[in-house]
């Protein structure tokens, strides 16, 4: 048979598709579900409670908790996106489709994880459009804030691929969010500053690698924050270079993918 | 001329259990090659290592002289699997599913040969169904598709017929008939021994991941395959008659039937001259060879399962 010319980059592309359309496919699950959910935070948070706290000078707690919110949907939908795709591709054993053909292990990474990181900045830029109606954010250092949301999905599109290559049924991947990134998302300032924590929670805050991502982040649009943005994107951008490079060795290697 | 797919000392474990060992053989371009054996003989991890879908312990495969390992994308572009267990997408449809077929092999979608394979595999009403709606039947036609949408010039159908009625059978060896006239090689495993005897050029018969056996299937079937002299007698016989005792003569039919073992082509009239000469009357006879299953269950009974 007659073979077609051979285009290195459409493996890539095509996967990159296929994710695309997979996640909108089930959009009600993994884009309106999101929304509707950051939507109820802002009500509560902007329009009831918001109003009576205050925990940092010169602005609402709508704007201060905004930032927190924003992330929180890049980092959950990023890690679902990956985590549940590649899972369910091994759990019902279409993964095989992909591993007889050319499609290479960065292929397979760079596709999950643009595809992931399209959902996960698309629920956060919607959550920003719904707390327009809450609040107004100063958006002071606006490409850094950009950054750090596209270094915030890319950790957790890893982290994603991590999770579903080593997770052997539903239960063990549902871990993953419910009791990492969860916990580590609540405890990170998202609805507080780390600074107003008594010691030792304070210094042990610190150790919490979303506290850099939300903190950088909140730093980049209101101005202000816990650390130096320099201290943040440090952190963010070590943390994102190891979990990819883990990533990677586990899908060169093949050992969780390939019998 | 290079070898469609030639395999060099190929061995696959898990933990202690060797599940392949040592295996050697070569295709040539435009063969149908059968590779048979009872379940757990190796067949399928040597198929998903070939594929990819399995890793190596040692040895070599080269499709059309590409290494899989070293040069695994050209191996992978020249080769398509359909695998025994049905694999599929149940989010995308028949046609959308296809065509993300053809772009992960990295050609762009040739419309008029996904056409063609629509209309022979009988797609076409079920296009725009997503997976999980189809029957056995379909889901198995699709993985045909899916498998040659880039059109590859070695296929390796792995029991592409287990669990599926007679209609889809017929048309499925009529195109892999066809697309091997236009150049295909073709690799098949199949429990279906008929099959293999009717379809396949050469053979390779697996046992506890070793060959036993690999030559052409005509070569095989006169090598291993003896003839039986069967003869309709009157009058029925009580009892086998001194004169063809000792020469693996079998009563049968209460005693209106005897098969005789046939061990030289000249047999045949000795053999009605002795029936004549003990007062037999042969109302009807007939040569029966023995076919690919009586072979294959010689050549796999009683064979010790090696250390691993």
């Amino acid at each position: 048979m007659n073979q077609r010319p051979y285009l290195p980059w459409l493996p890539f592309y095509t996967l990159l598709q296929k994710e695309v359309r997979r996640f909108l496919r089930v959009g009600s699950q993994t884009l309106i579900t999101p929304i509707i959910t950051a939507a109820l935070y802002l009500f509560v948070f902007g329009a009831t409670l918001g109003e009576r706290i205050s925990v940092l000078p010169d602005f609402s707690y709508a704007q201060f908790v905004i930032p927190g919110l924003i992330l929180m949907g890049v980092i959950n939908n990023s890690f679902a996106n990956c985590s549940s795709s590649l899972f369910m591709s091994r759990y019902l054993g279409n993964i095989v489709d992909l591993l007889v053909t050319p499609v290479s292990p960065r292929q397979l990474i760079l596709a999950y994880t643009l595809a992931a990181m399209l959902r996960g900045l698309a629920v956060g830029g919607v959550t920003w459009l719904i707390s327009l109606g809450f609040a107004q954010l100063p958006w002071v250092y606006p490409g850094a804030a950009l950054a750090m949301a596209v270094i915030a999905s890319f950790l957790f599109a890893q982290f994603g691929l991590i999770a579903a290559l080593y997770a052997s049924n539903f239960d063990a991947l549902s871990m993953y969010s419910n009791f990492i990134i969860l916990p580590l998302i609540y405890l990170g300032g998202v609805f507080y500053p780390i600074s107003i924590l008594p010691a030792p929670w304070n210094t042990l805050s610190h150790l919490n690698p979303l506290f850099y991502l939300i903190d950088g982040f909140r730093h980049a649009i209101l101005g202000v924050g816990d650390l130096p943005l320099s201290t943040a994107f440090g952190v963010a951008a070590l943390s994102a270079a190891a979990l990819f490079a883990w990533a990677a060795l586990l899908i060169t290697r093949g050992g969780r993918l390939r019998t | 001329m290079t070898p469609a797919l030639a395999i060099t000392g190929l061995q696959k474990s898990y933990g202690r259990d060797a599940v392949v060992k040592n295996l050697c053989l070569e295709i040539q371009p435009g063969e149908i090659f059968g590779l048979l054996g009872p379940n757990g003989a190796g067949k399928s991890t040597t198929i998903n290592m070939i594929a990819g879908v399995t890793r190596i312990d040692q040895g070599r495969i080269e499709v059309f002289g590409h290494d899989n390992q070293s040069d695994y994308v050209t191996a992978r572009r020249l080769t398509g699997v359909m695998h025994q267990e049905i694999v599929i997408d149940n989010f995308f449809t028949i046609d959308q599913a296809l065509r993300f077929h053809s772009g992960y092999y990295g050609v762009r979608d040739d419309k008029a040969w996904r056409q063609k394979l629509i209309e022979r595999l009988g797609l076409g009403p079920h296009l725009h169904k997503v997976m999980i709606k189809l029957s056995g039947g379909l889901k198995r036609r699709f993985m045909i598709a899916k498998a040659l949408i880039h059109r590859p010039p070695l296929l390796i159908l792995d029991e592409p017929t287990a669990g599926v009625d007679v209609e889809l059978r017929h048309t499925l060896w009529e195109f892999v008939r066809e697309i091997n006239a236009d150049g295909t090689t073709i690799l098949l495993t199949t429990h279906y021994l008929e099959e293999a005897e009717e379809m396949c050029g050469r053979l390779a018969i697996m046992h506890h991941g070793e060959l036993i056996a690999m030559e052409p299937t005509a070569a095989l079937l006169e090598r291993m395959g003896g003839r039986d002299l069967v003869v309709q007698i009157d009058p029925p016989l009580s009892q086998l008659p001194a004169a063809l005792q000792g020469r693996g003569a079998q009563l049968s039919a209460e005693g209106r039937q005897l098969t005789i073992a046939l061990r030289e082509k000249s047999n045949v009239a000795e053999l009605l001259a002795l029936l004549s000469s003990a007062g037999l009357t042969v109302t009807d006879l007939e040569t029966r060879r023995a076919g690919l299953e009586e072979i294959f269950l010689q050549l796999t009974a009683g064979k010790p399962r090696g250390g691993a």
